[in-house]
């Protein structure tokens, strides 16, 4: 053999037991895999400051929810789990159930003493009867509005209590006085508009989701939000987080994800109010947002997982996720006193919506499976629609409704809240 | 006997050349495409044609396609039109030539959504476009231009970040056209007193046409294919075909209908090569 081949081996040789050795070394890694907390910035605070305390070393990783889907489903069918823990939204989980997940009843037990309330621990068993996730942290949406757009509140509105028709005079007040339409929605194409039909307006008009999608009350709901429409700002299909208009003062008044709002309110929390979503005919619609831990069937490292969940729900790192990443806590928690005054916005605005006298929860949509998209599909349809292209309601509900009823069908997915409980596939009257 | 050999080995070797990027192709490309047509032929693994009907049915389907179409027609023929005069100009050129074609190729260079991006800050409501307007006075604040409400300035946006963006690739490829045409030609036309404009239309533009058939093809397919730009600067206000493709994909996790838009695209680009290779035929005994 001539020398240089002899490198040339030695070199092929040791690279190969290199990359034998490497599965070894990352065995020792928890893989913690999130559809949540995925901009580079939340995810390098989980890393660097929510991880940071636990013992051992945790490999987190981020997909979004459709990719996270198929991995799983193909991790499963491949009969090679690489993942150990998942932390995913309700509904994101709920598909996976059947066949990916393992039941973690035990996991669960030891988190007796966390104070998590017992309505959320039995939305983890997604009506199994075992307990599939954990749950993890919380978060729902609001409204924020800038300083300056208080002095327009109609008179004797309380911007806590406010109604949709409140929130319409109050933006024509705005638009009247200053020529500005300041009112914004996360229209945009990654925005999370669709989640404002489902969990606030349907809710509050009609007081379910699907049942009565195409009812007179849903007429009437799309007719006044329309007249809402000619004072919210037409870059609304263009937004995806509310927080760059608000901080660009493009928008006075928002709704979003308190995630996507947050950075706003760190930034300049001197300049917004934040308040509850308002309320309709049938109450104040409101969609908690619920994302829990679980762990995958024939994980590699299920008691390292088990370990991670439970240090996920200590107080300390519940309370450590709320300041960093804005998430709130599932378990008994207090915030502390000192929390940054952005943050202390968004704290206050969740507390006062879950406590509002007429709230109506609406939860994530279950039980859809794949059809996720194509059932959000259905409600930025008819919005696009009825307000953007000013088709006729009716025309719209009817046609629109026939193939909300064919996914529901399709799926077989019983009502969930706040629709009244089916039997078999949610009936769209 | 080693005569033998040595014929049947280099009649063998272009194909074994070729072999890789045969096979690169055929796995990468003819696998999914058949892969993706049928997809498109399936729901829940039966054969039918739901797929396309969904497709054709769904709201944006119709405003895609004519957006596609219309934004083709609109750009394309601009960008032949300005390659064309820039890379005359470019001949006329003896001093600098190089740095002047190498500024006018960076587009070239940037990403679709880079390019997509510089576009969005150029002409959003506080971008520099508005700002260099309210300097001037001639608005007096955020002007809209992008919304649902201003299809006509959105659509000019749209198509001038594509001009922007895309001739470069036209143009390089006309300039190497330009510097296979003998100059003798031009000066024989020209000692027999011919114009400028006469010796363009009558011996350049014909002897350029092979090359002009490469560019429109690979630009007009490009062209239907555009996404990025338009996902920039227009999101859901300006659904092109791509877009619909990618929404139901991601969005709606429908590939099947995702499907049914990939293979329109295809057919669609297929055709348009077809009608250019037709229609900008060089006769054999015309060709240099």
């Amino acid at each position: 053999m001539r020398p240089r081949m002899k490198t040339a081996l030695a070199a092929i040789l040791l690279s190969s037991a290199l990359a034998a050795a490497l599965p070894a070394i990352a065995q020792e890694e928890i893989d913690f895999l999130s559809t949540q907390l995925r901009p580079i910035e939340e995810a390098q605070k989980v890393r660097d400051t929510i991880l940071k305390d636990f013992d051992g070393s945790v490999n987190y990783l981020v997909e979004e929810p459709p990719q996270f889907d198929v991995r799983m489903r193909a991790e499963g069918q491949a009969g090679k789990r690489t993942i150990d823990l998942v932390g995913a939204l309700h509904g994101e989980l709920q598909p996976l159930a059947a066949t990916e997940l393992d039941a973690i009843d035990d996991v669960a037990a030891k988190l007796a003493d966390r104070g998590i309330p017992a309505n959320l621990m039995e939305l983890g068993k997604l009506g199994t009867g075992k307990q599939v996730y954990v749950p993890w942290m919380q978060a729902t949406f609001i409204m924020v509005a800038r300083k300056e757009a208080l002095e327009y509140l109609p008179q004797g509105a309380d911007i806590n209590k406010l109604t949709y028709e409140q929130l319409a005079a109050w933006a024509k007040a705005i638009s009247d006085k200053t020529g500005q339409r300041v009112l914004g929605f996360p229209a945009g194409p990654k925005g999370l508009m669709h989640r404002f039909f489902q969990g606030y307006l349907y809710p509050s008009y009609t007081g379910g989701v699907v049942t009565p999608f195409k009812s007179s009350e849903a007429e009437a709901m799309w007719k006044e939000f329309k007249n809402l429409w000619q004072y919210v700002n037409p870059n609304s299909t263009s937004y995806d987080f509310m927080q760059d208009p608000l901080l660009s003062e493009e928008v006075w008044i928002a709704f979003d994800h308190v995630a996507r709002v947050k950075e706003a309110l760190v930034e300049a929390p001197d300049d917004f109010v934040t308040f509850p979503a308002p309320a309709g005919p049938k109450g104040r619609g409101y969609m908690p947002v619920i994302a829990g831990l679980a762990i995958p069937k024939n994980a590699p490292d299920r008691a390292a997982a088990a370990a991670l969940i439970e240090y996920l729900t200590k107080p300390e790192t519940q309370v450590t996720t709320a300041q960093e990443v804005g998430f709130f806590p599932v378990v008994k928690a207090e915030l502390p006193a000192d929390l940054s005054p952005g943050i202390k916005l968004i704290a206050d605005a969740v507390a006062k919506t879950q406590g509002a006298d007429d709230a109506v929860a609406a939860l994530l949509p279950v039980g859809l499976a794949d059809k996720g998209g194509e059932f959000n599909k259905i409600y930025l349809d008819t919005f696009q629609r009825i307000v953007l292209r000013g088709e006729t309601p009716r025309t719209v509900l009817d046609e629109e409704g026939k193939a909300l009823a064919d996914i529901m069908a399709a799926t077989k997915a019983p009502c969930w809240q706040p629709d009244k409980p089916s039997q078999g596939a949610c009936p769209v009257n | 006997m080693d005569r033998v050999m040595i014929r049947a080995r280099t009649s063998l070797l272009p194909y074994l050349l070729l072999a890789p990027s045969l096979l690169f192709l055929a796995a990468l490309f003819l696998v999914p495409l058949v892969q993706t047509v049928g997809l498109s032929l399936t729901e829940n693994g039966i054969a039918s044609l739901a797929n396309y009907q969904r497709m054709v049915t769904d709201l944006n389907f119709l405003p895609a396609l004519r957006n596609t179409f219309v934004l083709v027609i609109v750009v394309v023929p601009v960008q032949v039109i300005f390659a064309l005069g820039m890379s005359m100009m470019l001949q006329k050129l003896s001093l600098g030539r190089d740095l002047v074609l190498w500024i006018w190729t960076i587009p070239l260079g940037v990403s679709d959504l880079a390019a997509g991006l510089v576009w969005l800050a150029i002409l959003q409501d506080r971008g520099y476009l508005n700002s260099a307007l309210m300097g001037l006075g001639i608005i007096d604040g955020p002007t809209p231009w992008l919304t649902y409400e201003t299809p006509v300035a959105l659509f000019f946006s749209v198509v001038a970040a594509e001009i922007w963006r895309a001739t470069a690739i036209v143009l390089v490829i006309l300039v190497a056209g330009l510097q296979l045409i003998p100059k003798e030609y031009a000066e024989a036309a020209e000692v027999f007193g011919a114009r400028p404009w006469t010796i363009f239309r009558r011996i350049t533009l014909p002897l350029l046409r092979s090359s002009l058939q490469t560019a429109l093809i690979l630009r007009t397919v490009l062209a239907f294919e555009v996404f990025a730009v338009v996902y920039a600067i227009g999101g859901r206000n300006f659904p092109v075909l791509v877009g619909e493709a990618f929404v139901w994909q991601n969005d709606n996790q429908n590939t099947g209908v995702a499907a049914a838009y990939a293979v329109l695209i295809v057919a669609i680009s297929l055709a348009s090569t077809v009608f250019y290779l037709r229609a900008l035929r060089t006769p054999p005994e015309q060709q240099p």
